[in-house]
């Protein structure tokens, strides 16, 4: 092949993998802001950690050995990015971030201050409770969330990461991730159970759930 | 030989280890064959699996456009 081929073949890839990077981009950006949005919960934030992201990506482009896997490596891109960012903040903040607030040990269980096990196959509270909630109701639930738990949550429970990727990511211990998780979920759910009491979803809730080891709110 | 049973509170315990497939392979299958059998763990291994569902939806939002306009901008420069 000649030095002119070569070149002409190597645009031609370029030119390719550059269609593609904008395609995948323009297909997953409000994925991206919205996971972007749930990690940093500010709107200004969430558009500096996408745009920082489709700009890292870029100059790694060709660090990418398959193009069939952009859309994992846009999203990996994502979360290093905004790690970064939350640093930063933490270290002009000098906030102890790990530091988990006193009310993390709570265990609550939303399937049991809604579940009636007595009627069986006729009915279930629980399913109408979780159809009713709104995408909002739960998007402001996961924002309240304090740092430390809402990170683990969108990672585990919205990208669908492992509990050791998580922990790779954040470079924290396997263990503390794993308690994280559940306590985030604790939290989770009982802030999902307040607010949807306040709308009136929680009519028909387990009268013996309170007495449980879920524990009252 | 006796097969070993899993108990509704060993369930509950790994339950959402179980539906994060961060469990072994045995336990994933003790717990799969216990929710065959048990209506009040598989009610409860479904909401669970609903409520992750609604919680995942809403990691989507739409772009705002002064950002769709940003990305635009900024793909042109490269």
């Amino acid at each position: 092949m000649t030095a002119s081929n070569r070149r002409r073949e190597t645009l031609a890839v370029s030119k390719q993998r550059r269609d593609q990077f904008e395609q995948e981009v323009t297909r997953l950006m409000d994925r991206l802001y919205g996971t972007a949005l749930r990690l940093a919960r500010n709107p200004d934030d969430a558009e500096d950690v996408v745009a920082e992201t489709v700009s890292n990506a870029w100059k790694k482009l060709d660090q990418l050995e398959n193009p069939a896997h952009m859309e994992g490596w846009l999203f990996r891109i994502l979360h290093h990015t905004f790690v970064s960012h939350w640093r930063r903040r933490q270290c002009r903040q000098a906030q102890e971030v790990d530091i988990e607030p006193e009310e993390s040990g709570v265990r609550f269980s939303l399937f049991e201050k809604l579940h009636q096990p007595f009627l069986l196959w006729w009915g279930a509270p629980e399913r109408e409770f979780v159809n009713a909630l709104l995408q909002e109701d739960i998007r402001r639930a996961i924002d309240n969330l304090p740092d430390c738990f809402r990170l683990v949550i969108v990672l585990v429970e919205i990208e669908g990461y492992s509990y050791e990727e998580v922990s790779r990511l954040l470079d924290l211990p396997l263990g503390t991730v794993r308690s994280r998780v559940s306590r985030a979920r604790g939290l989770l759910q009982k802030a999902l159970w307040n607010q949807g009491r306040e709308a009136g979803l929680a009519k028909c809730c387990n009268p013996a759930a309170g007495t449980s080891s879920g524990g009252d709110v | 030989m006796t097969e070993s049973w899993i108990s509704c509170e060993e369930v509950v315990e790994s339950l959402f280890e179980y539906l994060d497939r961060e469990l072994d392979n045995h336990t994933s299958v003790e717990i799969e064959r216990h929710l065959e059998r048990c209506h009040d763990c598989f009610s409860r291994a479904e909401f669970e699996r609903r409520l992750r569902e609604r919680i995942a939806d809403s990691g989507q939002q739409q772009a705002p456009e002064q950002l769709r306009r940003r990305i635009r901008d900024m793909l042109e420069r490269f």
